[in-house]
């Protein structure tokens, strides 16, 4: 286990990043998150954990509006990122998804070469004047996304060439690219073997000391291994909130207990 | 649960009974599947000899058409009756009509007999009929082209009438010309001789590939190259209107379109207009572009455009369903990099779609290339014998006919001939449609990505 305990420093500096009041999700008549209240504290990694079907990726999918592309899901509540409703009218979701960032399950590069992968975002914001620029992007991405040593020899070999270990990192570098301030990770390492795991592990801890990271998982191992704050959700519910450590020794709810214990789930 | 034991199991398979045998169910099942396997052998042979006897015979019965018999023959154009008043005036030239021509082809055919080349009976007037009617006209053209001909003894290649060059390629025998007015036992004699003299032989026929069509009397001189930049026209329209207002359409459907009512009524509409005869859309196009709008009669810009509605719904569809195989991973990568839903689509999903989008824009074309039924009603099926067309402009507004119409024109006629270029012309379409389709291979083998 690595240190989830947070340092006095890491403690000032978090403050609250994400603020979910009474949210409500709805997939036609059905009622998939139920009255969810949550603050994300920011440069801390907060894991989802659950059984499947609980509305943790529902609820992580509402973060950044990738829930609107569904038809029939319908969101309501208030999602703050720094005291903004991302659900204002006002707001557009392709501005709030340059701010936050995703990884999925599956890694999903681009059919296209490593440097287009990560270099896409960047391109379609505008965040680089010339080529010089963009290759400087490229390259923090990847080495911030601890995968640069790999490929910076072959960053025009085809992205969907790579290992899927190395793919995942790939799209973890390319969320990062376009310097989005809360990175949201659904299941990254569901589709990856240990070793790639603990590659993508290694990564995630690193994140955290510049982005607000929310992961969701399916393994507690992982999530008490990378967060400092964890959310267990249990259909629909939001059943307890609080600090790994505490979740994990000496959880309030009987239901977090049991499934912590593996007796549900 | 799984050591109860499965009373059905146990009766097909008893327990013990030996692996080295098969039981009667698995042998009823064996038979069943060879029985199938071979079905599926006996249908794609049948399928084959099809193929081989269409391919045959059209090769055996169409090759014909791209060998025409020429007659090379030294005619002297007579200062004394192409230009009486000796000032080679372009004008008065032009005032000696193609029967002012006749007697010097009468002359050059007397002179080949005083050159004892060949003998015969006839008298040079029906000499010359073995050569085609246009014969005289093939000079006036050359006199008019160049008047300094005038005075000098020139080579011509004139085309052989149609009932030579049958007899040249066997279609037309001694026997099956007893009461043909147009070809006598006499002449063919002559042919016989004019052959061994090597002064007529059969070449490949350029113009079958270039020239127009022409008039019942003349098949020899028919040819496929108006109607081939009528079809090449009208295809240019399609693919410039069809393909950016189908992959458009396609792709607001698909990814834009709010998933109600009114898009599943499209929808079913889309498919179903692909399943409509497309003499529908023929008088459609009638109706709309040529009775409403005025457009010109037997245009191929309004041929194409009704080939455009009748090549929308096979586009559309084809390319819907390459979009729908994009995998949604593809689309929320993009959205969750910032793009917006047009940019995750045109920068994302249309070049992982276009392999299917081309192979199905290509065989919406070459469906609409074969097609002969719609351009019957605006009127693109009929004789045009016009040269070919001198711009762009023309090309879409004069009348012009397609590839298909041309052959269904020539399949239509009395003379065996004609029916000859008909299986030419069937070549010729065949080998644009193998082209058409040898592009869409190699496009899609270009684009073709995995992921």
């Amino acid at each position: 286990m690595r240190d989830n305990t947070q340092t006095p420093e890491a403690q000032v500096a978090n403050t609250s990043k994400i603020s979910a009041k009474n949210v409500q999700v709805y997939y036609g008549d059905n009622h998939a998150i139920k009255d969810v209240n949550v603050e994300i504290e920011d440069k801390t990694v907060t894991a989802f954990i659950g059984p499947s079907g609980c509305g943790k990726s529902t609820f992580l999918r509402c973060i950044n509006r990738m829930n609107d592309t569904i038809d029939i899901c319908r969101v309501e509540g208030n999602i703050l990122i720094d005291g903004e409703d991302v659900y204002d009218p006002a707001v557009d979701p392709v501005q709030l998804r340059a701010k936050v960032g995703m990884v999925f399950q599956k890694p999903n590069p681009f059919p296209k070469s490593i440097y287009d992968n990560v270099a896409y975002g960047p391109r379609i914001h505008g965040l680089a004047r010339n080529k010089g620029e963009l290759d400087e992007i490229v390259e923090r991405a990847l080495r911030r996304g601890a995968i640069w040593d790999e490929v910076k020899d072959r960053l025009q070999a085809p992205g969907t060439g790579l290992s899927g270990g190395q793919q995942q990192r790939l799209c973890i570098a390319r969320a990062v690219a376009t310097e989005p301030e809360v990175l949201l990770m659904d299941e990254p390492c569901s589709a990856l073997d240990p070793i790639a795991t603990a590659q993508v592990e290694e990564l995630i801890d690193e994140l955290r000391q510049n982005y607000s990271v929310v992961i969701v998982t399916h393994s507690m191992q992982q999530a008490a291994r990378v967060s400092q704050r964890t959310a267990f959700f249990h259909l629909g519910n939001l059943v307890e909130f609080g600090d790994t450590d505490k979740i994990f020794t000496t959880p309030e709810d009987p239901r977090t207990e049991s499934y912590i214990t593996g007796r549900i789930g | 649960m799984t050591d109860i034991p499965n009373p059905m199991a146990s009766q097909a398979n008893p327990r013990g009974a030996s692996l080295l045998r098969q039981d009667a169910r698995t042998a009823k099942r064996n038979r069943a599947e060879s029985r199938f396997k071979a079905y599926g052998i006996i249908a794609i042979g049948i399928g084959m000899l099809m193929l081989v006897i269409l391919l045959s015979t059209i090769i055996s019965r169409g090759t014909g058409a791209f060998q025409q018999t020429y007659l090379s023959l030294d005619v002297t154009l007579d200062a004394a009756r192409l230009d009486k008043n000796g000032n080679r005036d372009i004008e008065e030239i032009k005032k000696v009509s193609t029967f002012g021509y006749k007697p010097l082809l009468v002359n050059a055919f007397e002179d080949l007999v005083a050159s004892g080349a060949v003998e015969s009976g006839l008298a040079p007037s029906d000499m010359s009929d073995i050569l085609s009617k246009g014969a005289e006209a093939r000079m006036r053209d050359a006199v008019l082209a160049d008047p300094d001909l005038i005075g000098q003894t020139v080579s011509f290649d004139f085309l052989a009438s149609g009932r030579v060059d049958g007899y040249l390629k066997g279609r037309v025998t001694r026997e099956s010309i007893v009461n043909d007015k147009n070809i006598n036992v006499a002449q063919l004699d002559l042919v016989d001789q004019m052959m061994n003299a090597g002064v007529l032989e059969k070449k490949f026929n350029v113009s079958f590939i270039t020239g127009a069509d022409s008039s019942d009397a003349r098949p020899e001189a028919a040819g496929m190259g108006v109607s081939m930049v009528g079809s090449l026209t009208m295809m240019l329209v399609v693919l410039v209107l069809a393909l950016p207002i189908g992959v458009a359409a396609s792709i607001y459907l698909e990814e834009f379109a709010p998933k109600n009512w009114i898009t599943d009524i499209i929808e079913v509409n889309i498919s179903n207009l692909a399943a409509v005869p497309s003499i529908v859309f023929g008088i459609l196009g009638l109706a709309v572009f040529i009775n409403y709008m005025h457009l010109p009669n037997s245009a191929p810009l309004v041929g194409g455009l009704v080939l455009t509605l009748m090549t929308l719904p096979t586009i559309i569809i084809s390319t819907r369903a390459s979009l729908k195989s994009v995998p949604p991973s593809i689309r929320d990568a993009a959205l969750g990099v910032g793009a917006s839903k047009m940019q995750s689509v045109f920068h994302h999903v249309l070049p992982l779609a276009a392999p299917g989008i081309l192979t199905g824009t290509i065989i919406g074309l070459a469906q609409a290339l074969g097609e002969t039924a719609p351009l019957l009603l605006i009127g693109m099926v009929g004789f045009i014998a016009s040269n070919g067309p001198d711009s762009v402009g023309s090309a879409l507004l004069s009348p012009n006919s397609a590839m298909p119409a041309q052959i269904y024109e020539w399949a239509k006629r009395a003379d065996p001939a004609f029916y000859e270029r008909a299986w030419g012309g069937i070549i010729i379409l065949l080998v644009f449609l193998i082209t058409m389709n040898f592009i869409a291979v190699m496009l899609r083998r270009r684009f073709e990505r995995r992921w």
